[in-house]
């Protein structure tokens, strides 16, 4: 079988904001280092971290929408080439669409039909949208209706469905389903999956490890700023299957393998350990962890850990 | 103690739909109850009713038999809510906010990995699962006896769900609390509950 086409290779990706201190003092923060993930076209890969780590920026540095004082270091490859900010500019909204995280994306002023038609007339596009409406229980009034005149999870429903109504290539979800009951949480991932069946890339950014899991077909570990695991979703059936403690860790915490936890917190990224972020909190922590980890292959997977076997 | 909802009916308004029906649930202070429903069938309203927040239409809350708004000053039932940063003053600092409960044992801050630096900072300052520590500490004050968790732990990773409802049940089995939780993961409350109740 051929191996199908990359759609999406970060490498490195790095992004780091400038704060001003006290009196003239300049601080870099760097939320997101050597951050690597892959999809391929047909795929959905789940980026999984804890709230607050900044996953939110991957999906923003992949858009070109960071704020302006976010510097952005690695490369992004896009369908082959280099996504350089024109091509971003040029992409997003078409080929590559972001499901993003707060209904504050919306535009306040403009009723939620022409919204996500983008001002299309024409009946094709009306007729798809009424059926992406039905399929999300949203009735056809609400095309009438601006952003704050509904709920929150009618809001959340809007937001899925812009991504439904282009033929996009490259779909970026950033935690599309919080506040949403667990049958409409299914329903959504359920289209990203359709999505992603017809051929589309999904990368799917949450901090819900068992909603991944029942979707994705790769989930990338993240852990303070940067992935230390890419491994293929039925690597988490079992523990031994997982390749960095941290992933292990977290299939022990899930209610149903224990419920086990380690002390500890993730690392707010001003006072990261040197060399592994995890060291403090690892077990098998040994004097070499202090130094450079490289990013490996490992069973098929890719690990960011020296002692994983 | 026995904290009992008899015959709960409740909607919001006059017009809107009936969100609780001659709903009734009893647990003691030696139980942890846990309850599963569809999301929309009034869990929250339900906490909100419980721990004194709403009245309902028909029906009542009793604690030890007399109805829970017979209580004066600290209600004795308390709730942790869903969205933490949605339920703490964002003009007061952390320390402030968890002088809004009851006094406060020490080792409850500690055993929730609340950090001594946090306590001076705004809650613009921490992340979810920061903020949520101190929400269910500020709800263990001395004179709590019932404790209503409305899906606490859903923003949460894992590891830290997991250390937080650890803590949270030593505690009320040392000191005798009565816990409800409410939760769409059946494998968390069977982790967490002695008890499960399911409403679909």
């Amino acid at each position: 079988m051929d191996k199908k086409k990359v759609i999406l290779e970060i490498k490195n990706l790095s992004i780091s904001f400038q704060q001003y201190d006290k009196g003239f003092g300049r601080t870099e923060l760097d939320v997101i280092r050597d951050l690597n993930v892959t999809v391929h076209e047909g795929e959905m890969v789940a980026v999984v971290g804890s709230s607050g780590s900044g996953k939110s920026l991957l999906a923003h540095g992949i858009l070109g929408i960071l704020p302006y004082n976010g510097v952005i270091g690695g490369t992004i490859l896009y369908d082959g080439g280099e996504l350089t900010r024109k091509r971003k500019e040029q992409l997003r909204g078409n080929e590559i669409v972001l499901v993003p995280q707060s209904v504050a994306f919306l535009d306040p002023l403009m009723k939620i039909g022409p919204q996500i038609r983008k001002g299309k007339k024409d009946p094709e596009s009306k007729e798809k949208l009424n059926r992406i409406f039905e399929s999300y229980h949203l009735k056809q009034e609400v095309q009438e209706l601006y952003p704050f005149e509904l709920s929150g999870g009618m809001n959340r429903r809007v937001l899925v469905s812009t991504a439904m109504m282009g033929n996009p290539r490259l779909v970026i979800a950033d935690e599309p389903t919080p506040g949403l009951h667990m049958k409409m949480v299914r329903r959504v991932m359920s289209h990203f999956r359709e999505l992603a069946d017809r051929g589309a890339g999904v990368l799917l950014i949450t901090h819900d490890l068992e909603q991944a899991l029942e979707v994705a077909d790769r989930v990338a570990v993240f852990y303070a700023g940067t992935t230390v695991e890419d491994a293929d979703v039925s690597d988490f059936a079992r523990e031994e299957t997982l390749r960095h403690p941290y992933s292990r860790a977290l299939w022990r915490a899930l209610p149903q393998n224990g419920f086990q936890f380690i002390g500890g917190t993730q690392p707010y990224v001003k006072d990261l350990p040197e060399g592994c972020p995890f060291g403090p909190r690892c077990e098998q922590f040994c004097e070499a962890c202090r130094g450079e980890i490289p990013y490996r292959e490992l069973r098929g997977g890719k690990v960011r850990c020296l002692c994983a076997e | 103690m026995i904290l009992e909802a008899k015959h709960i009916s409740f909607r919001y308004g006059t017009d809107s739909r009936q969100i609780l029906n001659d709903f009734s649930l009893k647990l003691t202070c030696e139980e942890r109850v846990g309850l599963i429903a569809p999301s929309g069938s009034g869990k929250t309203t339900f906490c909100k009713i419980l721990a004194g927040y709403e009245k309902p239409d028909e029906g009542e809350v009793l604690l030890d038999g007399r109805p829970l708004s017979e209580y004066k000053g600290y209600c004795p039932v308390q709730m942790i809510w869903q969205h933490p940063e949605q339920v703490v003053n964002p003009r007061l600092c952390m320390k402030e906010v968890l002088a809004e409960g009851d006094h406060l044992e020490q080792r409850i801050a500690e055993g929730l990995g609340i950090e001594t630096d946090w306590l001076n900072r705004y809650p613009a300052e921490l992340s979810g699962g920061e903020l949520q520590r101190f929400c269910i500490a500020r709800a263990l004050g001395e004179r709590t006896r019932f404790v209503l968790a409305d899906e606490i732990s859903t923003m949460l990773d894992l590891i830290t769900q997991s250390q937080i409802w650890s803590f949270l049940i030593q505690e009320v089995e040392k000191r005798g609390i009565g816990l409800l939780a409410v939760s769409h993961s059946t494998p968390l409350l069977k982790q967490v509950c002695t008890r499960v109740e399911d409403l679909e």
